[in-house]
């Protein structure tokens, strides 16, 4: 095994084999989270005695799941049995405990993986740099004074740094996407409904994705076979079998049509955004360009249901505790509250013809590249991005190539390409319920080195 | 772009939300850069049997 940059399968399998025990691995873990959070202020909480209790568990049990002895957290929004679910904000510390971990805690766990701590995140994940005015921002680990990207911050963060393997996050236009782009790792946000959130805070109940963060593709496919699986505890989560992807992930891409998105999502982007795609494409051979079709009203539909649910469901909030949020996210909020509902129901008709629109792309195309964020990470507290001499404002254009994809819940692989300084994302975008493709395509680019998650010097 | 101060006042009552002074410009600037977004949409032509896509079914 590979010290702290070793994979979840890498673990799973040295703990099925003997080479290592579940404890010592955990405890391992638990050291390094000791020794560098303090710097990236990753975990919010750390659950050692809980870690370590489960380890021992997983040692004494003779039938070692897929996902032995591997440790993993969770952006803080997840419920975890006996920590009050903040969801980045400072409000919702004063909730009473959870009874119970959220579901994909229990399946990953269900599995062998240990849960060692819960991760910052923006608040109630309105957010796309990783600033936290209550826990502090959360650093990326290749740059300390740059962003890593939210809302999952601390899910990027611990990812790329190596304090654990696998974390999961959640993507309403883009939270699991942006953080994995700036901190250079692989992300799945996979289709609107795969993926249970019983047990975790809500934000925009029409847009809300879960999905897991690892250091590769195999690790993704990994986490999400023990993930995948209908809840009724979940309205939303799909009552559909999940075909396993671990079988899969090494087929290859012979016979995948594989496309760039162009139009909308070639431009306002930065050089390494450009020059990753370009890598990606010609490693692929993707030669065809398309264009999916109104995508600019796509992402101004998500922004507008956006602030239209997240308002509402913060009303009572915003009533009797405005001042104890975030100011930049209540006043989001407030203006959300505010929507007239004509625009919102606008919104929802649109979302279904676009829908339309899209899948018939699919019947040409097996999968769409496009970047995840227009640049790098930006330095922390970076107000502005400017490209071509315009400057324009940061936060909002950070989630312009993702929300358009959430928005009709296509399934994505975020994969990271080691651009220098700093790594970049790109997405691989596939039809609803084709998270084998995504993932295939990932793992192809990953066994031919295009992609990777680079190793941060953490001194 | 015209102001939404009156607007914005109404629906605070309607909505039963105290906007502190300093915070009104923000609120403010971020209700103009929705609705300039919503614009974006609420002109695009869509027949009256277009379905929203809800999720819920019974």
């Amino acid at each position: 095994m590979n010290g702290p940059w070793a994979q979840a399968s890498e673990i799973a399998a040295a703990v099925h084999q003997r080479h290592a025990s579940a404890g010592e691995i955990v405890s391992a873990a638990l050291a390094r989270i000791a020794r560098f959070n303090p710097a990236l202020n990753a975990f919010t909480d750390v659950l050692t005695e809980r870690a370590l209790e489960r380890a021992q568990a997983v040692d004494r049990n003779d039938a070692k799941g897929a996902l032995a002895g591997v440790p993993f957290a969770v952006k803080n929004l997840f419920d975890v049995a006996g920590l009050p679910t903040r969801a980045g904000s400072r409000i919702n510390r004063d909730r009473v405990p959870a009874t119970r971990d959220a579901t994909l805690i229990s399946r990953l766990e269900a599995a062998g993986a240990i849960l060692v701590g819960a991760l910052n995140m923006g608040e109630y994940a309105y957010d796309f740099t990783g600033e936290n005015v209550h826990d502090g921002d959360c650093r990326n680990p290749h740059d300390r004074e740059r962003m890593a990207g939210g809302s999952s911050s601390g899910s990027g963060c611990a990812v790329a740094a190596g304090l654990v393997p696998l974390a999961l996050g959640s993507d309403t236009n883009g939270s699991i996407r942006v953080p994995s782009s700036f901190c250079g790792i692989f992300g799945l946000k996979p289709t609107y409904g795969r993926l249970s959130r019983a047990g975790t805070f809500p934000f925009v109940a029409s847009l809300d994705h879960v999905g897991p963060m690892a250091r590769s593709a195999r690790d993704l496919a990994l986490a999400y076979d023990a993930l995948a699986g209908h809840d009724p505890d979940d309205p939303v989560c799909a009552d559909r079998v999940a075909d396993k992807l671990m079988p899969l992930l090494d087929r290859g891409i012979e016979g995948l049509r594989i496309a760039v998105a162009g139009g909308y999502f070639r431009a306002g982007n930065f050089p390494e955004a450009q020059s990753a795609l370009a890598r990606v494409a010609a490693a692929l051979d993707a030669k065809i360009e398309i264009e999916i079709p109104e995508a600019a009203r796509a992402r101004a539909a998500a922004y507008v249901i956006t602030a239209s649910e997240g308002g509402a469901l913060h009303l009572d909030r915003l009533r009797k505790r405005a001042s104890d949020f975030d100011p930049a996210v209540r006043d989001r909020l407030i203006a959300g509250a505010m929507i007239p509902a004509a625009m919102v129901v606008k919104a929802h008709k649109f979302r279904r013809w676009y829908r339309g629109q899209v899948l018939e792309l699919f019947a040409r195309v097996d999968a769409v590249l496009a970047p995840v964020t227009p640049c790098a990470a930006p330095r922390i507290g970076q107000k502005t991005l400017v490209l071509d001499g315009i400057e324009m404002p940061l936060r909002p254009n950070l989630g312009v190539y993702t929300q358009p994809i959430s928005f009709i819940g296509l399934p994505v692989v975020t994969v990271p390409v080691p651009t220098e300084p700093l790594p970049v994302g790109i997405q691989i975008i596939a039809p609803p319920w084709r998270e084998d493709v995504a993932l295939r395509i990932a793992q192809a680019l990953e066994s031919k080195a295009v992609v990777r998650a680079p190793r941060p010097a953490l001194g | 772009m015209d102001s939404h101060t009156d607007f914005i006042d109404a629906a605070a009552r309607v909505l039963g939300l105290a906007i502190e002074p300093a915070w009104k410009d923000a609120v403010e600037a971020n209700l103009a850069a929705t609705l300039r977004l919503a614009s974006a949409f609420m002109d695009f032509p869509l027949p009256d049997e277009a379905e929203p896509a809800s999720t819920f079914t019974a």
